[in-house]
């Protein structure tokens, strides 16, 4: 199933049990973006997730079988890490990496490809979790450890399925 | 949170097909016959029916009594589990793509072509 989305946007849809797919048109080409993705220098810089966060600790080893590390410092002071192992770079088309969120977050396997065309760049991001009993894991966790959410309208969700 | 994984099936494939997909985007806006539904799409009647019993299946919505119209509505509790643990991702990346947006305007200004060209 293609995703199509407008710049600025960002597409969200669950195409099997396991996986969810971002889709995000970026106005860069997909070298800049990839090097905005791997990068120690550019990650801390937008990789932030809610306003008010910050990534004070931001490891890279960009190479298969390198190590990732990054933490988070929430407004009221709490942490939050995640890290993996880079599985495959292939500058500046795509990006496998491992994530783990620790504790009993399973670990899923992550892929980002980067397409350009006209000078824009679609990322297309997909998590994916080996069963779906990992994924229903990972859901317990999120919800009980998570990010507080405050979960917008039904309505509005849908429409973006 | 109370997830039932043979429900997070059912739902994640019902949602795996655009189609269904936007039959729910159109019962947020409240009940709708088969004949209303099937309007934007071009399908006939039996394959839209067909799409609605693997939502009703997945108890995404429910169906009215009335023999002859049995109009549709979506059910939202099989939603939530899904909503729940997609919105974890969602919340933490639009953010993040919104700023990843200004700062690659931001690089682009100062001259950065990415290091692989």
């Amino acid at each position: 199933m293609a995703a199509t989305s407008n710049a600025g946007e960002t597409t969200f849809t669950t195409p099997s049990a396991r996986e969810i797919t971002m889709t995000h048109v970026v106005d860069a080409p997909r070298a800049l973006v990839f090097e905005a993705h791997t990068s120690r220098e550019h990650v801390p810089n937008w990789m932030l997730g809610p306003s008010g966060w910050t990534m004070p600790v931001c490891e890279i080893d960009l190479r298969p079988g390198g190590a990732w590390r990054f933490v988070w410092r929430k407004e009221d002071g709490g942490e939050m890490e995640i890290r993996g192992e880079y599985r495959e770079i292939e500058p500046p088309a795509r990006l496998v990496q491992t994530e783990c969120w620790g504790g009993d977050w399973p670990e899923s396997l992550n892929t980002v490809t980067f397409e350009e065309e006209d000078g824009r760049t679609t990322i297309t991001s997909t998590v994916l979790y080996p069963s779906e009993e990992a994924r229903d894991r990972a859901a317990a966790t999120g919800m009980k450890d998570g990010w507080a959410a405050g979960y917008e309208s039904l309505d509005a969700y849908v429409a973006k399925l | 949170m109370h997830v039932s994984p043979d429900q997070l099936n059912a739902t994640f494939a019902a949602l795996a097909d655009p189609t269904r997909r936007a039959i729910l985007a159109r019962l947020t806006a409240g009940e709708a016959t088969v004949k209303e539904l099937s309007a934007p799409f071009a399908m006939s009647g039996p394959a839209v029916s067909k799409h609605l019993r693997v939502l009703e299946r997945a108890g995404l919505i429910t169906r009215g009594r009335d023999a002859q119209w049995r109009p549709c509505r979506l059910e939202a509790a099989p939603l939530r589990e899904v909503a729940e643990w997609a919105e974890e991702y969602r919340r933490f990346w639009d953010a993040s793509y919104e700023r990843l947006d200004d700062y690659l305007q931001h690089l682009k200004e100062e001259g950065h072509h990415g290091r692989n060209e």
